[in-house]
């Protein structure tokens, strides 16, 4: 951990990082065509936001200390995003997933 | 008040009440971000760096977890770059709407296209079947505001605040993750998509490293549901 305030050595990560989000979010506004992209591309691009933001969840859950688990965590998160799926809510499902992973932890003693 | 008007006041109404929820989560989920990056090792400048320039929770949260594991910055880049592409299709389904505006308007209402921005801007639109612009700045600054102001604040209370697995906050930004990729689930490609993209992950995270999960779950899985997809056309 640091305490330097200051510090602006990752700033040029954050800059180099955004450059290319902004592009995303910014060239079809700008420049027309997008639309004209082959349907397999579009769809491809289309498909990364389901596919990264789950592999973020199962490798944080799923894996932990090198080895495959499943615990608390895993269930919770599972349990949140069904109920925030049945019931359009996302917060809804963020407070099912910290009251399921607390009551596991509890009865568990994990 | 003309009818036009009346449409337009109960649209922003509805449109303010839709960003409760996000206000909410933008200041949990931004004041997790402050405090893991204090932890990750940015300093307080570089926390607000991630937060307002590069201004993508997921992506933010992914970099500063390979930064941990020292992960060579070409490959975080690559990963940040990969985890937003999806913004093309945002702003390529807003486009339509904003061709009669300036240059710098569109320029501007771009930077702040997240997901969530996304979200509300569209059925905004879609409420009143062209877009508003003060409507779209207050989509996109409903995200931007409180995120970088709870950053810094969770930055600052990080040394203050509890261990977060003490009160159960350590899954929220997993459920968060997860959430929002069930919600991008609207067909049996997403979904082949997410089921391939969460095994590999964890495949690559046992088998290969963990800073490769995340980039190997993001390309195999859409590549998955890809073959699904072109097999059907």
């Amino acid at each position: 951990m640091t305490n330097d305030l200051f510090s602006t050595d990752l700033v040029p990560l954050a800059i180099l990082g955004g450059i290319g989000t902004y592009a995303a979010r910014a060239l079809p506004m700008l420049v027309p065509g997008i639309d004209r992209l082959p349907p397999a591309v579009l769809e491809y691009l289309r498909l990364i936001g389901p596919a990264v933001l789950g592999a973020i969840a199962a490798a944080s859950v799923f894996v932990q200390g090198g080895a495959f688990t499943v615990g608390p965590e895993a269930v919770a998160v599972f349990a949140g995003a069904a109920v925030g799926r049945w019931r359009g809510n996302l917060l809804l499902g963020m407070v099912v997933s910290v009251l399921v992973v607390l009551t596991l932890r509890a009865t568990l003693g994990a | 008040m003309s009818g036009a008007a009346a449409t337009l006041s109960t649209a922003r109404r509805r449109l303010v009440v839709d960003s409760l929820g996000i206000w909410v989560i933008a200041i949990i989920v931004g004041g997790i971000f402050g405090f893991t990056a204090r932890q990750g090792g940015l300093s307080l400048v570089e926390a607000i760096g991630f937060s307002s320039i590069l201004f993508a929770g997921a992506a933010q949260y992914a970099a500063v977890g390979l930064l941990a594991v020292n992960t060579p910055w070409p490959s975080i880049v690559l990963l940040v770059w990969l985890l937003n592409a999806r913004h093309l299709l945002y702003s390529a389904s807003v486009a339509p709407y904003t061709t009669k505006l300036s240059l710098k308007l569109r320029a501007g209402l771009a930077y702040l296209l997240t997901d969530e921005a996304f979200a509300l801007t569209t059925a905004h639109i879609a409420r009143l079947g062209r877009i508003d612009v003060k409507g779209a700045w207050y989509a996109g600054f409903t995200i931007f505001i409180p995120w970088n102001l709870s950053t810094i604040a969770g930055w600052l209370a990080g040394a203050a605040l509890p261990d977060p697995a003490t009160i159960g906050l350590d899954v929220v930004f997993a459920a968060a993750m997860a959430g929002l990729a069930i919600g991008l689930v609207k067909d049996r490609a997403a979904l082949v998509a997410l089921l391939v993209g969460c095994s590999s992950a964890v495949a690559a995270a046992l088998l290969i490293d963990p800073s490769a999960a995340i980039m190997i779950g993001g390309i195999v899985g859409p590549l998955a549901g890809l073959a699904l997809f072109r097999r059907r056309a």
